[in-house]
């Protein structure tokens, strides 16, 4: 009978290695979801300052434990009063 | 009532597709259910020899796809030992392209209303031959084993499914070795359900069994000494409404597991 293992049993790597993967997969796939994100914050953030649509960037990035959204939005001018 | 069609899938090959519909076919048709089962794998046959009617075929998918024999029933082949179970076999001469999306919903269409269910053999991919599997179906299975590669495909066959408006597949986790488990080197069931988050139709424990019935073409489910079997026969209860508790496996032994043990001297 074996009483200590030599290594951690290799499930564990299995189910860390499948996370992070899928984060990644998902991420790639869900385009359509970053679209509609993208609309809406475009709308929320218009109220308040102007943009410039055609420059913006949003991306899903993950990295080596955890997913991040990162956007980078270019501001034209910053309105005076709420129209 | 028209009856269910359901679409067998898993992105990844070689985890027990063929396998798992054959089983299930004849498992439902066991309980007296008309079944047919269509091998939507054009260019690489092979449910017609799991089920060992490879002899039989005259007529396959894309004969009745072109309408090249008279009528689908001609094309339909009984099945050995239960005069309630079909199959209609995939060309082997012919790639994925032979057959629409448009043609399988035709097809299913017509076997509809004569058949309680109508089991899909989903090819390995995610192309034409993916698109042709499910059309027409308004359930899915996925398979997978449990490995890092196969889940990973399960996972991405899930979105793929949702796209194709089949938002409720239910897993079925082939190939499981309790062994495995056990010493923590196989990841158990409640690690793939945590990280697919589908519902689990059933367990199949990896048995020499499969391979044996394999050769002779005759479904385990037919065996009443296979593990793999008798998880089939509990997946068809599920499928037909009933409440089975799923068999256990990995974990601690049971206690006859660790009498067992005592006795090795283990």
């Amino acid at each position: 009978m074996k009483i200590f293992r030599e290594e951690t049993p290799s499930k564990k790597q299995a189910v860390e290695r499948l996370r992070l993967i899928l984060v990644h997969d998902r991420a790639k796939v869900s385009t359509g979801l970053l679209e509609l994100l993208r609309g809406e914050i475009i709308n929320a953030i218009s109220k308040y300052v102007e943009i410039d649509e055609e420059e913006i960037d949003i991306e899903l990035n993950a990295s080596e434990s955890k997913a991040e959204l990162v956007a980078n939005i270019p501001v034209v001018r910053v309105r005076r009063v709420l129209e | 009532m028209a009856g269910r069609v359901v679409v067998v899938t898993s992105g990844k090959g070689g985890v027990g597709k063929t396998t798992t519909v054959a089983n299930l076919g004849t498992g439902l048709a066991l309980r007296h259910k008309k079944v047919v089962m269509i091998d939507a794998d054009i260019g690489l046959r092979n449910l017609d020899v799991v089920m060992g009617l490879e002899n039989r075929i005259i007529y396959d998918l894309v004969d009745v796809a072109e309408k090249t024999c008279r009528s689908i029933n001609k094309a339909l082949i009984k099945d050995k030992r239960l005069s309630n179970l079909f199959l209609l076999p995939a060309a082997q001469t012919r790639n994925k392209d032979a057959v629409t999306p448009e043609q399988m919903i035709e097809i299913v269409e017509a076997l509809k209303d004569e058949f309680d269910y109508i089991l899909i053999d989903c090819p390995a991919g995610i192309e034409r031959g993916f698109d042709n599997a499910v059309a027409a179906a308004t359930e899915a299975i996925v398979v997978t084993t449990p490995e890092v590669s196969a889940v990973r495909d399960a996972d991405r066959i899930i979105g793929l499914l949702q796209e194709k408006e089949l938002y409720e597949p239910t897993l079925i986790l082939n190939r499981l070795r309790p062994d495995m488990v056990r010493k923590g080197d196989m990841m158990d069931v409640d690690d793939i359900n945590d990280i697919l988050a589908i519902k689990l139709l059933g367990i199949v424990p990896d048995d020499e069994e499969i391979i044996i019935s394999t050769n002779k073409g005759e479904p385990a489910v037919l065996n009443n000494h296979s593990k793999a079997g008798e998880a089939f026969r509990n997946i068809v209860r599920r499928i037909e409404g009933e409440e089975v508790p799923f068999m256990s496996m990995g974990g601690e032994p049971g206690l006859f597991g660790r009498f067992l043990k005592m006795m090795h001297g283990k």
